[in-house]
Formats: structure tokens, C-alpha cells, sequence
């Protein structure tokens, strides 16, 4: 790797957001934006799908699949249309860098959709964006309008005799819907339940046809990676992971936002960078990415943020959303949170699913009131085994990754909740507005 | 009410953008939506039969999806985040001020039309912590009192804008735009909120950038093709079986039913 010699951030998808104006199409050509499209038009598609696998970029929606790898899936032979679908329902709790992108500059998505497309042959891409972020959906909507009168979209761009058209979909809110399967049920106007694979989305995806679902930021990496050279993109991160990815802090940290690293980079340089955790308080446990990867604790702060690190500590890279929880916060409170959430969010399909998450949120409330007994710690774990591995997909799995996790690290406060009657925290100590008195 | 000929024609327009109708029915619902201030059995039925398919499963689909609402909502639905994060540094205690100050509950509406306050789960803005949205825009940063004067300001009819947006239109406006129907509101508010642009302003301010690229387009031609290697890549990039774990999952492969088999 050469990440000795890159920079601790490196901006490139996050690089135009302070300018003026940085969602309008003047503002992005002023930079050079399109060229890639350029670029691209004049390689095979092949070829555009060999420097994507070359650049070693990794799904940035969660699961880490090399992106160049699915492009390649897509059987070319097969007569039906093929599709483009991007990921926008970012809902995973904490995951909060997509709709920045997509507020700041729709335009650097639009340059991958044009360029993704056109590599594996697709003439129509939907963008299907969560229904809750308004403004988001109208930057998008104005990126695309703007892109056909300037001819990056519609037939014969840039007299390339390539003919491309996008539909911006608004969701309707619905987690379950960032699972591809459940979003290609939405785009088809059903309910969102997840799919039986395989048939995987390459072979018969949206109308039964090849279909390459990617997150929003997967996509948006593909215009640098083809205008600055896949050799550029892998020069940063790590062996395995690489390039470069927006890190989300939020929580309990002096600076939470958006901080744009090549993988690999540690919390601890993170939460360095971003002033240290709350004044009087100690990292108590966080999520690298999102709810649904285990927690982990100030153990973990040296763990190398890429794909194989964050494995190889019990978790997963996710979607780099880390949510930092400081020593005011009770874990309890914060778990059955979650699980209320993934009960809510279950579609319902799977029985472990529906019924687990269920049983889980009994389990959990009365835990969280002191009421219940040790033993309910153990018949946790044995829900959480009934339910991991058991459904179409992986909502269910991630209801579980809280639960686990925090048993695992955190077993003593469960139990304390039990021989204090109820949770010993003040709820006002963690919030933002603390008062002076509020004792954690 | 009766749906306006020129809302027939709109729900007939977004049928039209798609390569299958039906694939319309999520924003013709948000059409209903802005045109009857909720989801109504008239609603229904014109989707059904525009699409040929039965009200049954049109209702099964507006019953799946959070933002569809059966009863009236008022002119500005007001969401509090009270998933983990946000609740914890203060949804909560934002929710249970606008439950009091307004007299309602969860998914309730004022007397007076004018406000529904819901709690949502995660929108996306956990840097802008605790998170409140008013018609789907972000109020960020919110604590009790400041989102109990937003709610003074919209009841008395005074403009307010999004933290990270415009002026906030009205509930049935904005279904609109997510129907597909633009209002010409993209230009305002800013590019970027603070949050999103820290890591950027600690870049700029140090001199840390990306490596420069090798220039030319050259470089793209050497691309060597080695089926061995790109199979190797594929068995290192096969995820353990808890990989599976985050839902807004991209796999496109036989991955998830080997760690099926693993799990079982």
C-alpha cells in the first residue's frame, strides 16, 4: 500500500462542496465535470468495467462487493434491457453521507450514473432516492433537467451515439427498501419485500431484466476513478479496501460530520480530528458502521477502518457511520431503541423476522425497566440465535448485531438495570443540551 | 372530494415515465397524497384502474409505506427523530415538548389542521443531531426550545426556512415534488450545512488533497485482463457470514446463499 505517503484526508467526492453554487451544472463544468463521460466514451464498455475492478473500489452502500466485479455479472448475451438502479434510500441509522453528496453536488452522481451505464450497456437508470429528504430529491431533480438541456443525458450524448435516460424515484419511507431486492420491489410498485435470491439482480433484477444496484456513493467514485485513472484510486487505502471513503462522526464527539479519508484511517484519528470526544466525558461504545454492525468499544479505537479491520475486531466496515456514544449514555436504553426500530422497520415477510424482533423488544423493555432476571440475558442470545441466518435477508441479522454486542461487552450494566430497579442513568445527561446538574 | 381531470392526466404522466406503469404507483400515490391531503378510497381506486391492477393491492402498497397517511395531515407534518442517536442527545426530549405544547400524540393532528407531529426513525443527518423535519426538510441541531418556536412560527403563519433548505412549503406542496412534479426550489438554501463541510474545512485548512492523478488517458489502455486474479479478488472480497448484517447490502452474488448455508 502507499498510504504511508497520502494525506490523513483526501478529499475527492466531498472536494466541491464549499463552493459557490456547487449543486448547479455551471459550477461542476467549472471544474471539469463531464469530461470523465469523455473519457469513458472513448473505451469499450469492457474496458470501463476493467478499470472500475482495477481500481479495487468496493461497495460503499455496506456489504463491500467489488464494484467492477458485479458490473462484470451482468450477462451481456442475455437480449432483455439492462438497468442502473442507485441506491439513495440511506436510512441504515447513523448513515448520513449520501444525502450530503446528493444535496452538495447531484451532478458528480449523474457523471457516474452516465458512465456506469454506458459500461454495462443499460439505456435507462432509475434513481431511487428515500422520500424524507426533500430538498435532496429537488437537487436531483434539477441535476437532471439541467443534464438533458446540456446534453450529458438523453439520445446521442456527446455525439457518442450512446442514449441514456434517468428517473429520479422518490421511496415512501420504508428501511427495509435499502435491501436491493425490497428496492427493486418498491421501483416495480409493490410492497417492499425482499426477494429470494438467486436469481441474483444481474441475472433478473427490476422486470425480470439485468439489473446493477450500487449505493449513491459507489456511483459518484466512478467519474474520478475514470478521469484521474484507477492506479490514482488505488494508490489510497489499503490492500484490500481501497481508495478513499467519507467517515460520518456523529454523537458525542466536539465536531460530528462529514470527514473524507482514504479507508484504513482509525477512530481515534477521527475523533482526534474532530476535537476529542465531550468535554468531561470518555468514549463509551460506538457503531463503525451503522446500527446493524456490532458495537464496539474504546478497545477498538487503533482497529484499522477498512473491510478486513473492522471484520477481524467482530464487525463490520458498513457504511463508516460511527455514531459515538460517551460514558453518560446507558447502552440498554440505546439497544432497545434500536431493536424497537428494526421491529418496526421488519416488512413482515420472514417469521424469524417479524416474530423475533418482537419477542425481542418484550425481552428487552422489561430488562430496561429492572424488571425480569439474569436468565433473560441468555434468552436474548437465544432469540438472536433463532433469528441470525433465518430470514431473506439482512434486516433481521443486523437486529441482532446491537443485542449480541452489547451483552458481550456491556453484560454488568444489563444486570445492573436488575438490582437497581430500573436504568441508573440520567437521560438528561446525554442529550446536547445537558443541564449543569444532570449527573450521568 | 373528486380528483380533478388534470390529476387524472398527472397520474397518468408518472405511469408514463416507467418502462412498466406500475412502477409509478409510489410517486402517483404521493400525487394522491398532494392532491387529496391523504390517501383516499377515490385515490386508490384511480390508481387501480389507471394501472390495471385491483384496489386491493394498491391499498396493500399505501398501507406498507410510512409516508402514506389514511387520516387527514395537516398543513405541515412535523417529524421528530427519536432513533437511538437523536433520541438520545434530545429527540426524546423534543418529542415529549411538542406533545405537550400541542396536545396530540404520535401521528395526531392539531385541532386546528395545521400541524401532525410523528416520531420518524433515522433521517440521514445524525451529524446534525437531534433532527427534526418539517414537510421532509431538515431542521437540524434542534433542542426543545427552538423546535417549540419553529412550531409557533408555522401555527402563526410566519415564513420558515429549513436549517439546510428553503422556505418550507406546505405538506401537500411538497408531496407534490416527490411525485415528480418540480417546484423551483432547488437554488435555495445552501450547498452544504456546517457538519458536512468540517472534514473539508480541516483539509483546506492544513493542505491535505487527494494524490494528484497521473494525467492521460493512456493509462486506461494497459488494463490487463487476468480471469485468475479477478476470481481470487471475488473469494477475498466473500464476506464472512455476518457480513450479511447491513441491510443497505449491494451484493450481486452467490454470497448470501453461502452464508446462508453457514449459518445454518
Amino acid at each position: 500500500m502507499s498510504g504511508a505517503a497520502t494525506d490523513v484526508l483526501t478529499p475527492v467526492l466531498t472536494d466541491n462542496w464549499d463552493q459557490e453554487r456547487s449543486w448547479t451544472l455551471a459550477a461542476y463544468e467549472s471544474r471539469g465535470g463531464y469530461r470523465a463521460v469523455d473519457t469513458a466514451f472513448a473505451m469499450a464498455p469492457d474496458a470501463v468495467i476493467d478499470a472500475v475492478k482495477e481500481s479495487g473500489l468496493r461497495g460503499r452502500g455496506g456489504a463491500g462487493f467489488p464494484t467492477g466485479m458485479k458490473w462484470g455479472f451482468i450477462p451481456q448475451d442475455n437480449p432483455r434491457p439492462k438497468y442502473l438502479v442507485v441506491n439513495a434510500d440511506e436510512s441504515e441509522p447513523g448513515t448520513c453521507k449520501d444525502i450530503p453528496l446528493m444535496m452538495a453536488s447531484p451532478h458528480t452522481l449523474l457523471e457516474g450514473v452516465i458512465i456506469s451505464s454506458y459500461a454495462i450497456r443499460a439505456n435507462k437508470a432509475f434513481i431511487y432516492i428515500r422520500g424524507e429528504v426533500l430538498h435532496v430529491i429537488r437537487r436531483v431533480q434539477r441535476a437532471v433537467q439541467e443534464a438533458y438541456a446540456a446534453g450529458h443525458l438523453g439520445s446521442n450524448i456527446h455525439g457518442s451515439g450512446y442514449d441514456l435516460d434517468v428517473v429520479v424515484h422518490a421511496g415512501a419511507g420504508a428501511y427495509i427498501c435499502g435491501e436491493e431486492t425490497a428496492l427493486l420491489e418498491g421501483l416495480e410498485g409493490r410492497r417492499g419485500q425482499p426477494r429470494l435470491r438467486p436469481p441474483f439482480p444481474a441475472v433478473a433484477g427490476l422486470y425480470a431484466s439485468p439489473t446493477v444496484i450500487n449505493n449513491v456513493e459507489s456511483i459518484a467514485s466512478v467519474p474520478s476513478i475514470i478521469g484521474r485513472g484507477h492506479a490514482w484510486f488505488a494508490s489510497m487505502g489499503t490492500e484490500k479496501s481501497k481508495g478513499v471513503g467519507i467517515f460520518s462522526l456523529s454523537g458525542h464527539v466536539q465536531r460530528p460530520g462529514q470527514y473524507e479519508a482514504p479507508l484504513g484511517i482509525t477512530l481515534r484519528t477521527l475523533i482526534d480530528l474532530a476535537g476529542g470526544v465531550r468535554e468531561g466525558h470518555e468514549l463509551k461504545f460506538w457503531t463503525p458502521g451503522g446500527s446493524s454492525t456490532p458495537l464496539l468499544t474504546g478497545e477498538h479505537l487503533d482497529v484499522p477502518l477498512d473491510f478486513e479491520g473492522v471484520g477481524s475486531a467482530g464487525s463490520m466496515l458498513g457504511t463508516r457511520a460511527l455514531q459515538i456514544f460517551d460514558d453518560s449514555v446507558c447502552v440498554v436504553r440505546a439497544v432497545l431503541r434500536w431493536s424497537e426500530f428494526y421491529k418496526h422497520e421488519s416488512c413482515g415477510k420472514c417469521t424469524p423476522c417479524r416474530e423475533g424482533t418482537w419477542w425481542l423488544v418484550q425481552v428487552l423493555t422489561a430488562l430496561e425497566k429492572g424488571d425480569g432476571t439474569e436468565a433473560d440475558l441468555d434468552l436474548l442470545l437465544d432469540q438472536c440465535d433463532n433469528i441470525l441466518g433465518r430470514s431473506f435477508c439482512a434486516l433481521a441479522d443486523g437486529a441482532t448485531s446491537p443485542i449480541v454486542s452489547s451483552i458481550q461487552f456491556f453484560r454488568d450494566e444489563y444486570v445492573a438495570h436488575l438490582t437497581h430497579g430500573g436504568c441508573p442513568f440520567d437521560p438528561a445527561a446525554a442529550t446536547l443540551f445537558a443541564p449543569a446538574g444532570a449527573t450521568a | 372530494m373528486t380528483l380533478s381531470q388534470q390529476t387524472y392526466g398527472e397520474l397518468e404522466e408518472i405511469a408514463a415515465r416507467y418502462p412498466e406503469p406500475r412502477s409509478g404507483l409510489l410517486p402517483m400515490l404521493h400525487l394522491v397524497q398532494s392532491a387529496e391531503g391523504r390517501i383516499t378510497p377515490e385515490g386508490i381506486e384511480a390508481c387501480a384502474g389507471l394501472l390495471g391492477v385491483t384496489a386491493a393491492e394498491v391499498s396493500g402498497v399505501a398501507t406498507f409505506y410510512t409516508m402514506y397517511k389514511r387520516r387527514p395531515v395537516g398543513d405541515y407534518h412535523v417529524g421528530v427523530c427519536t432513533n437511538t442517536l437523536c433520541a438520545v442527545m434530545g429527540g426524546d426530549a423534543i418529542f415529549d415538548r411538542l406533545k405537550s405544547d400541542l396536545g396530540v400524540g404520535n401521528d395526531e393532528t392539531t385541532e386546528d389542521g395545521k400541524i401532525t407531529l410523528e416520531h420518524i426513525e433515522c433521517n440521514a443527518a445524525c451529524d446534525y443531531a437531534p433532527v427534526m423535519m418539517v414537510n421532509w426538510e431538515f431542521m437540524d441541531n434542534m433542542t426543545p426550545d427552538a423546535a417549540a418556536r419553529i412550531i409557533d412560527d408555522l401555527r402563526a403563519g410566519n415564513e420558515v426556512h429549513s436549517t439546510r433548505g428553503p422556505r418550507i412549503v406546505t405538506w401537500r406542496e411538497a408531496e407534490r415534488v416527490l411525485a415528480g412534479f418540480p417546484d423551483d426550489l432547488a437554488d435555495e438554501g445552501p450547498a452544504a450545512g456546517p457538519a458536512s463541510l468540517v472534514g473539508l474545512g480541516l483539509a483546506r485548512e492544513r493542505g491535505w488533497t487527494a494524490p494528484s492523478s497521473e494525467q492521460g488517458s493512456a493509462v486506461h489502455d494497459d488494463v490487463p485482463e487476468e480471469p485468475e486474479q479477478v476470481e481470487q479478488a471475488a473469494a477475498d472480497a466473500s464476506p464472512p457470514s455476518s457480513e450479511g448484517a447491513t441491510v443497505e447490502k449491494e451484493s450481486g452474488t452467490s454470497e448470501t446463499a453461502a452464508e446462508k448455508g453457514d449459518a445454518q
